[in-house]
């Protein structure tokens, strides 16, 4: 699988962009620290920095004030740097959706199994428990619910700590993402279950557990993996979404979301806010989605690569 | 197919001598599947009566055919045998102890002994396992751990199924039909089996690799000594095959006894209608000398099965006693020791041509009508 895998160059140039991403974003800090910035302060309002912001509050410097010494400009109004807020704004982001995906993966699979294998009226009744969920219309869920779920924690009037926010958001999005995983699971199981080849695995004897370790899982590993791979980063853009119209992280944290609604604010004045952020999404997501082609290709033994 | 078919010597002893040692006993065997009817509660309204009070018997080593039309309970009754499924009632006995309800857990130390060969070599192997996997898989579940390591036990079973054991890491999917039934054939021997329920075993493949594939599973039969209850709807591949044949319509069994008997002597006018019906080349200066049954229309609903004889809807013999009274499976006069016929009014033990023949189905009739005028 590892051989076939490697023979695809695709897989092997996403699996690079992605890697790198993770990298730069778990040594997030480290790199803040040797750049020398980071994303809270506002370095307009230093003294060593007179000219950053012009009278209108906007960068100064050509392409949204990009110099030697802020590599992706700076940050209308605030005078933050843009290099830092984007690290951190990812690293958020992809932690957040690293997060939710495996709950997400974890919870679909577990029940999607379980209603396929077992059928009859516990498929029946996790079925109508699925569809309850994806009766909920989602995005105005996640704006309706988040203010609640915060609420259910801490006081409307108390600040809200920002790990209530990441428990919050996790939550949200975990209860209204696992559906279609398990849809999908429920089905591949179904047909599988029927097959002659579990029918062997019974006659030797095999326990279910082991029916469905062996027989069964290998067997919907890809489509298991074609949808997190779907799911990722549609959770970062869900994430963003949230950021963006004001439920999600707010200020300080830095978030990739969130440095979208400020670059809408002022990209009519400076559109180079939004460049950065807009582009490392976009390759993120489209090399996340070639990996995730390219393992399903390298897990298919039919496949000719 | 005509009277005196002269059989391989050590089979015809085989066949003649009665089995030793009972392996599996089947008494009363009963599988009904409920129907669910009814708005808005749904509850029972029927059953399918796949399986309707079968027994059944194989001898250690032997090899017994099960045969009959598509959808007369030869599967269900493999799958019950091999206990896939649960009976609703009756007695599945195998070597002396009862199996019928048996948990998975007691049924532990029976399941090596029995395997089953499944009919569909694309669906019976895991795709995503290599062919050493599936082979091993049996060992592994069953904690066996043969001498020289479970590895070569697999290439030692490749190398008998007539695969070669360089195979070993391939996909099922680079094989063909007949290859992959090998392997299942592998896979069903990895456990020393004592009896091989093989669920039409050739009947998805070609005919020149289903010949290969028989020749395998006897092969296999008679040199370790594995008892075998053959499904198949192939008289000829049965004939070839099984030492003791018996015949189920409709979910009973209503003809069993020692090959010659059946394919020789056969006294139900089901067994006659079925040999009547394997094709067989004749040439002008060789005129057939079969008889020819011709049935019409198609086997009743098992949900609601006719009543007394099952046949009798389709028999050219039922009188009224048919339909009021269930035939018992008995020897019947000029029966041989051993052959079994459930019928009230049974055939001449003979399958040679009768003064005319016998054709139910009217549109059958008519063809041949006009075709002599």
């Amino acid at each position: 699988m590892w051989l076939r895998f490697k023979r695809d160059r695709t897989g092997v140039v996403s699996a690079c962009v992605v890697l790198l991403y993770f990298v730069v974003s778990a040594l997030a800090p480290l790199i803040a620290n040797v750049y020398g910035k980071n994303p809270y302060t506002l370095y307009a309002r230093e003294p060593e920095y007179p000219f950053l912001l012009d009278d209108f509050a906007m960068p100064t410097g050509s392409f949204g004030g990009m110099s030697g010494e802020f590599w992706f400009g700076v940050e209308p109004k605030l005078g933050r740097d843009v290099f830092t807020m984007l690290l951190y704004g990812m690293r958020t982001s992809l932690y957040m959706a690293v997060l939710v995906t495996t709950l997400c993966v974890v919870t679909g699979v577990l029940i999607g199994m379980v209603s396929g294998f077992f059928g009859g009226r516990v498929d029946y009744w996790l079925g109508r428990v699925t569809d309850f969920f994806l009766a909920f219309p989602q995005q105005l869920f996640f704006i309706a619910f988040m203010p609640v779920v915060t609420a259910m924690f801490v006081s409307p009037q108390d600040e809200t700590p920002t790990y209530l926010r990441v428990v919050a958001i996790t939550l949200v999005m975990w209860f209204l993402g696992w559906m279609g995983l398990a849809r999908l699971v429920r089905g591949s199981v179904l047909t599988l279950r029927e097959r002659e080849f579990v029918e062997a695995a019974k006659v030797s004897g095999a326990s279910p557990w082991r029916i469905v370790r062996k027989e069964i899982l290998p067997n919907i590993v890809t489509p298991i993996l074609v949808q997190a791979t779907y799911i990722l980063p549609s959770t970062i853009l869900s994430i963003a979404f949230l950021s963006y119209i004001g439920v999600g992280f707010v200020e300080p944290t830095p978030d990739w979301g969130r440095m979208f609604a400020i670059g809408a604010d002022v990209y009519e004045q400076d559109p180079m806010f939004m460049f950065f952020p807009g582009v490392a999404l976009v390759v993120f997501v489209l090399s996340f989605n070639l990996l995730g082609d390219s393992v399903r290709d390298a897990f298919d033994p039919k496949t000719g690569r | 197919m005509s009277d005196d078919v002269t059989l391989p010597a050590q089979q015809g002893s085989a066949s003649a001598s009665a089995p030793s040692e009972v392996l599996l006993k089947v008494a009363g065997l009963t599988k009904h599947f409920p129907v669910y009817g009814g708005f808005p509660i749904k509850r029972k309204v029927g059953a399918v009566q796949a399986v309707d009070d079968v027994d059944l018997t194989v001898g250690a080593g032997e090899s017994v055919g099960l045969v009959g039309e598509s959808g007369c309970g030869k599967s269900t009754t493999g799958r019950l045998i091999t206990r896939l499924m649960e009976p609703t009632g009756g007695r599945i006995e195998y070597a002396g102890r009862d199996i019928t309800h048996a948990s998975r857990r007691q049924l532990a130390p029976v399941r090596s002994e029995i395997q089953m060969i499944f009919q569909d070599p694309y669906s019976s192997l895991n795709p995503r396992q290599t062919v050493g996997t599936i082979i091993k898989s049996p060992m592994e579940v069953n904690g066996i751990n043969p001498k020289g390591g479970r590895d070569t036990k697999v290439r030692e079973l490749l190398e008998l199924v007539g695969l070669n054991p360089e195979h070993f890491n391939r996909f099922p999917h680079e094989f063909s039909g007949g290859q992959r039934q090998r392997i299942g054939v592998a896979r069903a021997l990895a456990l020393n089996p004592k009896l091989i329920v093989a669920d039409e075993p050739v009947s998805a493949l070609d005919v020149s690799i289903q010949a290969q594939v028989v020749n395998l599973l006897q092969k296999v039969q008679q040199e370790l000594g594995i008892a075998f209850l053959f499904i198949a709807h192939d008289l000829a591949v049965v004939r070839h095959f099984s030492q003791r044949v018996a015949v189920m319509y409709l979910g009973k069994v209503v003809e069993v006894g020692d090959r010659v008997s059946i394919y020789s002597r056969p006294r139900h006018p089901y067994t006659h209608a079925l040999l009547s019906a394997v094709p067989e080349v004749s040439t002008i200066d060789e005129p057939e000398d079969r008889e020819r049954i011709r049935l019409a229309g198609d086997v009743p609903s098992p949900i609601l099965p006719p009543s007394g004889c099952r046949f009798r809807t389709r028999c050219w013999k039922a009188q009224d006693k048919c339909a009021s009274e269930v035939p018992p499976l008995v020897r019947i006069d000029g029966n041989h020791e051993g052959h079994l016929t459930a019928c009230h009014f049974p055939e001449q033990p003979t399958t040679a041509a009768r003064d005319e023949d016998i054709v139910l189905d009217p549109a059958l009739t008519a063809l041949e009508d006009t075709g002599k005028d």
